[in-house]
């Protein structure tokens, strides 16, 4: 993938861009999963929007993927490539001396980020292919209020889900601001744009969390 | 002060380095890092030792030629200065210091913390410059005015010494600091924008080649730069390729 983005530079855009598009993602998928905690019927028909529109089902959800492949695997190779930079490691390197454990640790927090998109799509997504596309079962518009609230009656999936969440905030509270200097945006907007990744990267997650928690409790 | 260095001590580039320990005493506080190496070096003289060998010239912050990566950190604990400017008074009496030289595959060791900067030379050479014809015509650069805000932030970028400080503390080994500082004091100025999509190409092209990391703005860069350098220019440096690569 590198030797298709020659450059340097195109491949820290591609990251940044990728990256942003999965943080607009990610709102629309927070909007949608918080109207669950306020009203059935607002969910059930925002999801069933999402699962049976044709744009959402095969045109957006395709790029989605690509955006999510596309955004890991680059970020394993640029890693690599920069491992690589340096044979000789040095006897005593202070990273924390110049630079958040955050900033440097990406790869750690972007790959906990990875397994836990395998745990769920294999909660959530695939059984959703299952049900559309390989089972062709009837649809019932009501169906998926019930499904999420049965996802999260199991307390080590809520855990195992907040401490994800825990590590996309701190992938975002670096990668947020991080996406906008490597497009070139540094400039009076730059302290604004920090405080906005802050609050998203905090928000957002912290979110996700208390929506797992709040449908364990009712459980 | 009494003083436990643990020093990088390597031949050639060809054969393996180790870290070897030298006791030292009587060094004063007031003492620049660069004068106390070179106690330790008359003391190995003097005991038939091979002295350390080490890069420096001006000893006054300029010529970026002191290298060294001192306790974790290029140039060693102070902040916006050099290995030369650096005082023993940064120290405590009875600590122990370890001295490596600059690391990353682009620097290889030439001898003992004396490393190979060439590659820096090799992306200079690619297009940080600008071509002036000297026939005579020449309008005089002071004559062209130029926006205070711009001649000061391509003035910031110029006082880049190509230390090399900014690959060796990058987690990922990346020059991107020090080639957005040699792109950023031309693409300010008007004489620099005649050449500015060649040259943004061209170094960086040269900078990929030369095999240096990719940057992840964990900003270490312009922590460690003994010049101040801002992670500004690397914005700058990314806008003017984006939009040389368009025009391209």
């Amino acid at each position: 993938m590198s030797k298709v983005i020659e450059s340097s530079i195109l491949r820290k855009v591609s990251m940044a861009l990728s990256g942003i598009f999965l943080i607009i993602f990610l709102l629309q998928h927070f909007i949608i999963n918080i109207s669950s905690v306020f009203s059935e019927a607002t969910f059930n028909q925002l999801s069933h929007f999402m699962g049976t529109n044709f744009i959402v089902q095969f045109i957006a959800q395709p790029i989605l993927i690509l955006g999510v492949l596309f955004h890991f695997i680059m970020g394993f190779v640029l890693n690599f490539q920069n491992r690589n930079a340096r044979v000789e490691k040095y006897v005593k390197y202070k990273g924390s001396a110049n630079a958040s454990w955050i900033s440097r640790n990406m790869i750690i927090t972007g790959a906990v980020v990875l397994s836990f998109l395998g745990l769920h799509f294999y909660d959530f997504w695939i059984p959703e292919i299952n049900h559309k596309y390989i089972e062709f079962l009837p649809e019932d518009p009501n169906r998926y209020y019930t499904e999420l609230t049965h996802k999260f009656e199991d307390l080590i999936k809520v855990i195992l889900y907040t401490i994800s969440f825990g590590f996309l905030s701190l992938h975002l509270l670096h990668g947020f601001s991080s996406s906008f200097q490597s497009l070139g945006v540094n400039n009076k907007f730059t302290s604004t744009i920090k405080l906005i990744g802050k609050i998203y990267a905090i928000g957002i997650p912290f979110g996700f969390c208390f929506i797992a928690i709040f449908h364990y409790l009712n459980n | 002060m009494k003083l436990t260095l643990k020093v990088w001590r390597q031949k050639n580039s060809k054969e393996k380095g180790k870290i070897e320990s030298y006791d030292i005493d009587k060094i004063s506080p007031d003492m620049s890092f660069l004068e106390m190496m070179d106690v330790l070096n008359e003391k190995l003289t003097i005991e038939g030792l091979d002295p350390v060998a080490f890069d420096h010239d001006c000893r006054e912050g300029i010529c970026g030629s002191c290298s060294m990566f001192i306790n974790g950190e290029a140039h060693g604990p102070d902040r916006l200065v050099t290995t030369c400017q650096l005082h023993m008074r940064k120290f405590n009496d009875g600590e122990t210091i370890y001295i490596e030289p600059f690391r990353a595959k682009t620097f290889p060791v030439i001898k003992d913390l004396v490393v190979d900067r060439s590659s820096f030379d090799r992306i200079q050479h690619a297009g940080g410059f600008i071509s002036v014809n000297t026939s005579g015509n020449t309008q005089d650069a002071n004559s062209i005015p130029i926006e205070k805000q711009k001649a000061d932030n391509a003035f910031d970028a110029a006082t880049c010494i190509g230390c090399g400080a900014c690959v060796a503390t990058c987690k990922n080994s990346s020059a991107m600091l020090f080639v957005s500082a040699k792109v950023s004091q031309y693409a300010l100025l008007p004489q620099g924008k005649i050449e500015a999509t060649d040259r943004v190409l061209n170094m960086v092209k040269q900078m990929d080649d030369e095999g240096f990391g990719n940057c992840t703005n964990t900003g270490a860069c312009e922590v460690e730069c003994p010049k101040g350098i801002s992670l500004e220019n690397i914005a700058r440096l990314n806008r003017e390729f984006i939009k040389a690569k368009i025009k391209s």
